[in-house]
């Protein structure tokens, strides 16, 4: 990878040691992604917010480089969910020594002049730049939303790459790659939510960069939101196009049958005793979708809906989330399903969601069972 | 071979033909692999070779490889096939030595093997 002689300085210390950090962390992704050189960002969005997954050396490390005058970032900065509603803290009888190291967390990025967004879907809550901008996102659904709908360019970048790429406003770039490795099939007709998430989570686990996918009806908002969310767990395929495919791309087919090998690696319980609806987070369409979808019904057992503040407070002036309350939904925000403290195994046998992503984190991580359903299943089954 | 992080480091082999997802299955404050169905389930990380095809996961697993260095128990140097972000990362940031090496290098370090790592020299995995 190619270095400018002021980065071969920031590299060597001669900038101060912020910069001489941030640049040891760039050159190892330029290593890593074979890339030509450094191009500017116009817009990083971090991961390595929650404290559950950052832990004390992740929140001892952010305090003590923000407190250096030079950790300030260069670029419009955002940041992904913590791991509670600052809103509703004490309703969750969680330990003070979390909340008191998740705020340190947060009053460090702040610090570091990052925006307090605590939302997985930039993209739905920020003007998009225009298309062929280069950014830096962390968070894997939101990369691959950039790369694949929003016309943006980015890595799929570690919660560190993205957090170097904030501080020096810079990202390494690669040649543009050839073409998709692989060329899906999609076999499942009008797929919905969770089809979509499924076919994320497996084209994710079979390509390495780029996937298309043919036969692929129009999806709205939250079917493509899902299968970013599913692709970004299962493996390093950081963009996805819809359409034949090139005509020497591995074929592949994605039917029943693959469809429920991927449901069954993730879904292993009949019934739930919460509802999460979220991962990714709810968009200001969705809460409108989910309100028209629950209006005069009730859910009978507790419904968390995870969505960005600056979503809720619209969708309460709008009238959506007094609508998705009657029907008796926690509205939360900051925070999201995958590694939150706010579900656990002591309280909850399992969970029904209509995330992949969710889902996934539920089981692995927090090591409860799922059930997944797809949204209009939830609501069906669920409420009356 | 490619070297994605310097440095130099001794320590024996700890070999997983499986990926690992540092987020996952490595426990932050023990280096202990803490994910049943992982051919590592049980072993400790800290002080050795790490020799494993690449990383998988949450783009949080860096903070888990930077952990593991804050706690003192993180691997000597790792050895990949292929390279990711989260590992790679997490390793420039802790300077943990991270090399990328080829198949028949990759399959010649044996589990228990005693290795020095010098990304400086020619001969940047030695035997010993």
């Amino acid at each position: 990878m190619e270095l400018t002689r002021w980065e071969e300085d920031a590299l060597a210390g001669r900038h101060g040691e912020v910069q001489e950090m941030a640049y040891r962390i760039l050159v190892a992704t330029g290593e890593a992604t074979d890339a030509r050189g450094l191009a500017p960002v116009q817009w990083a969005h971090l991961s390595g917010v929650n404290y559950n997954t950052i832990g004390d050396a992740g929140e001892r490390f952010l305090r003590e480089l923000s407190a250096k005058d030079e950790a300030r970032v260069k670029v419009m900065t955002t940041l992904n969910p913590m791991g509670y509603d600052a809103d509703s803290v004490d309703d969750f009888g969680l330990d003070d020594g979390f909340i008191a190291k998740q705020r340190a967390i947060a009053e460090s990025y702040e610090r570091m002049g990052v925006i307090p967004s605590f939302s997985c879907i930039p993209y739905d809550i920020f003007d998009i730049p225009e298309r062929g901008t280069r950014v830096a996102f962390a968070e894997s659904n939101a990369a691959i939303h950039a790369n694949s709908v929003d016309g943006l360019h980015t890595n799929k970048e570690s919660a560190l790459s993205a957090l170097a790429s904030a501080l020096t406003g810079k990202s390494p770039y690669s040649d543009e790659p050839g073409g998709p490795d692989v060329t899906i099939r999609m076999r499942i007709d009008e797929p919905d939510d969770l089809d979509c998430g499924l076919l994320g989570f497996f084209a994710g686990s079979i390509a390495d960069a780029s996937v298309c996918i043919s036969g692929m009806p129009h999806m709205d908002r939250r079917s493509c939101k899902s299968l970013c969310g599913g692709m970004g767990t299962s493996g390093t395929c950081s963009r996805f196009e819809t359409g034949e495919g090139a005509g020497g791309s591995e074929r592949v087919d994605f039917g029943r049958e693959e469809l429920e090998e991927m449901r069954c690696q993730i879904s292993s319980a009949d019934t739930g005793d919460i509802i999460t609806l979220g991962s990714p987070q709810l968009g200001l369409d969705e809460m409108e979708q989910l309100a028209s979808m629950v209006r005069g019904r009730r859910f009978s057992k507790r419904c968390m809906v995870f969505c960005p503040r600056s979503v809720r407070d619209r969708a309460v002036s709008l009238g959506h989330a007094g609508v998705i309350e009657a029907a008796g939904c926690r509205i939360m925000s900051d925070c999201c399903t995958c590694l939150t403290p706010l579900v656990c195994p002591e309280d909850v046998d399992a969970v029904t969601t209509n995330s992949v992503k969710g889902g996934y984190y539920l089981k692995n991580a927090t090591k409860v069972g799922v059930n997944l359903k797809s949204l209009p299943d939830i609501v069906r089954d669920e409420t009356q | 071979m490619r070297v994605i992080v310097h440095g130099r480091a001794r320590g024996r082999v700890l070999r997983s033909a499986e990926p690992i997802n540092f987020l996952g299955a490595v426990d932050k404050q023990t280096g202990i692999v803490g994910n049943e169905g992982h051919p590592l389930y049980q072993m400790q990380v800290g002080k050795r070779v790490l020799v494993f095809p690449h990383g998988v996961g949450s783009s949080v697993g860096a903070y888990t490889v930077y952990s593991l260095a804050a706690n003192g128990v993180a691997p000597a140097a790792m050895i990949c096939k292929r390279a990711d972000l989260t590992v790679a990362t997490g390793c420039a940031l802790a300077n943990i030595p991270l090399v990328l090496a080829g198949d028949a290098e990759f399959a010649s370090l044996r589990d228990g093997m005693d290795v020095a790592v010098d990304t400086k020299k020619a001969d940047m995995i030695r035997q010993l």
